[in-house]
This record gives C-alpha cells, structure tokens and sequence, in this order.
C-alpha cells in the first residue's frame, strides 16, 4: 500500500518519453476541454459553429448567426475563461504555501484571504449591492486580512511558520464571524440570498470585463512564482535549511505570501468561495509529477484549469438549475481525492 | 577539524548556529578571512559556509539529485535555477559519495545513514571553505558513525575547514586535530585532543568518572566509568 502512489509518480518518470506523454497530456487537457466546453450548454453548439463563431471575430466576412456568436462571445466564453483563470489560480497559490510553509495540508486560504474577501463581499452586497463593487470590496478585504495576518504574526515572533497558520485561523474565523454578522442583519428577501449565494461560490454572471481585471493579478501573481520555483524547492526543506543554502527566507516567504494573496483575492473576487481546489489539486499533481516546483507549478496549473472547468461545465448542465460550483469542487472533489488517498498513499504526504 | 564537545545545553548548537549568521550576535562578531560576516549576505555566507544541522524533519519527497542540486542554490542569481554546470557539479557529488544510483528515489525514502550521505554530497556540491557539521553521527547505526568520521577526515585533507560538535570524546579522538571543551555557554579550553580530553576535563564537563585508555600507539579511547556522587 505505502508504495503504490509512489507507483504512479515513478510510472510516469521511470523514461524521458514517459515524463514528455505526461507533460502533453497535462497541457492538451484543459485546452481540450476549452473548446468543448464552448460546444456544451443549455444550447448546444457544434465543433464547426464554435470554430466558424471564432474565427468570424478576425474575418468579418464570414457570416454566422447572432444567437451563436453571442453564445460563444458573451455568455460562453467569460465563464470558460473564469474557470481556467480561478481554478489555475486557486490551484497555484495552494501549491506555492503548502511549499512555503512546508505543509501539505495548507490551502491558499490558510492566511485568511478567503474570508476577509467574504467579508468584503458580503458588507458591499449589504450597503450598496453593485456588482463592481461588490468585487472590488472583496479583493481588497482578501488582501487587508492576509496583511493582517502577516503584520500580527511577524510581531508575535519573527514569521516563524507555526505562529502565521495559526494567526491566520484566528484570522479567518474573526472574518467568518464578521460574515455572519452581516448575513444576521440583512434583509432576508433581498440582500441575504445574494450574500449566501456569492458565499456559494459561483461564475454564473461573470463578464469579460470582470474576467479581463482579474486576470492582471492573477497572471502577474503565477508568473513571480513560476520565476521562483528553484528558490521556492529549497524553502520546502524548512527555515534553517534553506537559509544555510543562502535563501533569505522571510523576504522570498513575503514575495510568496503577497503573490498567492494578489492571485487568490483575484479570484474569489469573482467566483466566490470556492474551496477544495487550492488542496486536492497541488496533491494530485504531486502524486503525478513530484514535489519539485519546477515541475509542480505548471501541472497544478493545467489541472486546476481543468478540474475547474469540469465542475462549472457539470454545474450549468446536469441539472436544470446551476449548482453552485462551491458546492460541486467540494461533493465530487472530496470523494475523488480520498479515492486517490487510498489508491496511493505515500511519502508525500 | 576542530570538535566541539561539552554537555547537553551547554549551547554548542547555539554556537554553531551563530558562526552560520542563523542566529543573530547580540555580541561580538565572526569573520571569513577577515571580514566581517555581518556585512556579508546570505548567499556569501553560504557560498562560504556549509551546513549539516542535527535533524532533518522531511515534508516533500524530493529526489536525491534535487536534494543535492539545491547545494548550488548560493552560486545562482537571485532569479536563476540550476544549470547544466550545476547538474555536472551534482553529479560529481553524488558519484563522490557513492549515491548516484540513487539519484532518482526520493530521499525521504533512503536509511538513515544513505540520507546522511545526501546531505554530505549537498554541502560538497556547495563548494564552501567551512563546514559545519551539527552531532553528524547522532542518528546513525555504530558502522555507519565511524564511516562518516573517515568521511570527514577525508573532507578536511582536501582542504575543508571542519568545525562538528559531537557527544563522544571518542570521535575527538579518531578525527580532530583540535578539541573544544564547552561548559556553561563557555569554552574551558582548545588543545589537541590528547591534551584537552583528560579524566580530570571530562569530570568536569561531563560529572562522571572517565577511564582513557591508549588501545594502540596512536590511538585512544574514553570509556564512562560512574556517575560522580
């Protein structure tokens, strides 16, 4: 049993063709799913009406049905492409601080990132209840309670690792009791269905402009940490370790910690609360690819597109009302990954 | 090669960790060749400065080369991984110490002693002038302690200045040319080993009866006797 998961990595890395079939898979994977994903609906399209609908953006001269270029440009393509976005995102940061703080059973919103954005949130529903706004608020709460997190924790004692997770519960339920400070007080027709709902996690009224914001961040964000990737290997070896290698650990654990806040504040912002992916994804990418975050961070990547863009396309399909996606990551998620637990647990964990 | 000895708590640790810049000097300061390492940043420390600490807590199965690779760290820019020279370097580590079979397996997997010699070829692939080795025979079996004693005297005749502290005053003795007597966060005295480990100093350092024994010419060992009343 102890070896079995272990089984699978060394499948996929015993030979250099076998590492390369895993690398186009991960990659072809999602954009795959992209373009179906603009084919499934409420009302289909097919293959050649998705390509034709595309290409007819860049050569006018090509003529194709309103209905379908609306289909594909302004309903389809800002959720699918919000999808990627949160579920690569959400995916990264959790891969990024399970490595900074050398725990597997960290999730990008251990610091409170989540529930500060909730809050913010749920506060701007209940005063103004402007989209934007409401989008806004949560990105920028996301951020001020991570930097709470952070400013507590460092003058407790010097960022040592156990004392930030901690502050950052503490954090988090300060917040989560905020959240339910504000739903007890809202109006209970109008304003506190919307609240549990954006809590819910959704990407039903995505725009593209929406998606287009966030994506500054999020891209910036995934791409520091792309850069970092070897220094971010060393720093899972723990603090002293790393800082006998020549890391400075607490300015490279603050560009961390700021790079998964500005991506995962990004992309609740405009999901929601979506939990589960920032875990099980960044493990299952392990199982396949190994902890070096050379490897890690793109996988996590890729497959967290994917397994995003799974749920939302199950969300706005299966049923004849949407599911909140919060609710599917978490009802299919769990189940899977203890699956793959029992399938192959191992040293990684 | 000089071996640090004194009792549990007496800060050998502490003292290890200072000469490294882990620990901040509140007092006092440590030069390489002169200057100053507080002026100095942490990759020149550590381009300078090698370190083995006593334990290794594993959360990521990393594989053994990466493990090793991750001696270069100090010698890359800021925003650099690896290169090609990095992974000649690693290889050259790992074939030193007779682990490039390994390099593949991830190295939370490996015995207690296979691991102890992928922590030795990282700190070779780091090229510092300094190593500091924190008790390296601590949570070794009884072969593999006194084949990391000769792992270490080979070390410093190509040139390494070795510092390792170390509960036996045996190990002073198969391996260091000067002994460091801690007690109390002080040092009672540097000698070579036959000077410095005497019946008299271990009474003192350690509150038991010792017994030295010379067990061929150039050879000694220390053998606890009983507990002073």
């Amino acid at each position: 049993m102890s070896t079995e998961g272990n089984s699978i990595q060394r499948f996929f890395s015993d030979s250099e063709g076998k590492k390369w079939l895993l690398n186009f898979v991960l990659i072809a994977l999602p954009i795959i799913l992209f373009f179906v994903s603009f084919m499934i609906g409420r009302y289909p399209l097919s293959p050649f009406e998705v390509v034709t609908t595309i290409i007819a953006k860049f050569i006018p001269s090509i003529h194709v049905s309103a209905t379908a270029a609306t289909i594909v440009w302004d309903i389809r393509l800002p959720r699918i492409m919000a999808a990627v976005l949160v579920g690569a995102a959400l995916a990264v940061a959790g891969a990024a601080f399970q490595g900074t703080f050398k725990n597997p059973l960290v999730s990008p919103d251990i610091l409170g990132v989540s529930s500060g954005a909730g809050f913010g949130a749920a506060i701007a529903i209940l005063l103004l209840g402007i989209p934007l706004i409401t989008q806004i608020s949560a990105f920028a709460w996301g951020l001020i309670a991570v930097s709470i997190t952070y400013f507590v924790a460092r003058s407790i004692r010097n960022s040592e690792i156990l004392v930030m997770v901690l502050s950052g519960m503490a954090i988090a339920s300060f917040f989560t009791a905020l959240i339910s400070l504000c739903k007890y007080t809202a109006d209970p027709y109008s304003k506190l269905p919307q609240i549990v709902y954006w809590l819910m996690g959704s990407l039903a009224s995505v725009t593209n402009a929406q998606v287009l914001m966030v994506s500054i961040p999020i891209i910036v964000g995934i791409s520091i940490l792309l850069i970092l990737r070897w220094r971010l290997n060393v720093l899972a070896m723990g603090d002293e370790e790393s800082k006998s290698l020549g890391v400075e650990t607490n300015k490279l654990r603050f560009i961390i910690i700021v790079c998964c806040t500005l991506i995962t504040a990004a992309a609740v912002s405009i999901s929601g609360i979506i939990g589960w992916v920032g875990l099980i994804i960044p493990h299952i990418s392990r199982m396949l690819v190994g902890p070096d975050h050379k490897r890690l961070l793109p996988a996590t990547i890729c497959l967290g597109a994917t397994f995003l863009l799974l749920m939302d396309n199950i969300s706005r399909t299966v049923l004849s009302i949407e599911v909140p996606i919060g609710i599917l990551t978490a009802i299919i998620g769990a189940p899977f990954f203890l699956y793959l637990l029992r399938r192959g647990y191992n040293q990684w964990t | 090669m000089i071996c640090i000895l004194g009792s549990n708590g007496c800060g050998k640790t502490t003292l290890m960790k200072c000469m490294n810049r882990l620990h901040e000097l509140k007092d006092g300061a440590v030069y390489i060749n002169g200057e100053n390492i507080k002026t100095m940043d942490q990759r020149t420390v550590a381009r300078n400065i090698g370190y083995i600490p006593q334990g290794h807590v594993s959360t990521f199965a990393f594989s053994v080369f990466d493990v090793v690779l991750m001696g270069r760290t100090p010698h890359l820019d800021y925003l650099d991984s690896p290169g090609k020279e990095d992974k000649l370097i690693t290889e050259e580590a790992l074939k030193k110490f007779g682990i490039y079979h390994l390099k593949n397996k991830p190295y939370t997997s490996l015995s207690g002693g296979e691991q102890q010699l992928v922590f030795f070829a990282r700190v070779i692939a780091q090229q510092p002038q300094i190593l500091l080795l924190d008790e390296p025979t601590s949570h070794l079996d009884f072969g593999n302690q006194l084949k990391t004693l000769n792992i270490i005297s080979k070390l410093s005749q190509e040139g390494i200045a070795i510092v390792m502290t170390s509960h036996y005053p045996d190990h002073a003795f198969i391996s260091a040319n000067k002994v460091a007597l801690m007690k109390d966060q002080g040092f009672l005295g540097i000698d070579t080993p036959n000077n410095i480990i005497t019946t008299e100093n271990m009474e003192r350092v350690y509150g038991i009866h010792v017994k030295i024994m010379e067990i061929s010419p150039n050879r000694k060992i220390c053998v606890p006797i009983e507990i002073i009343k």
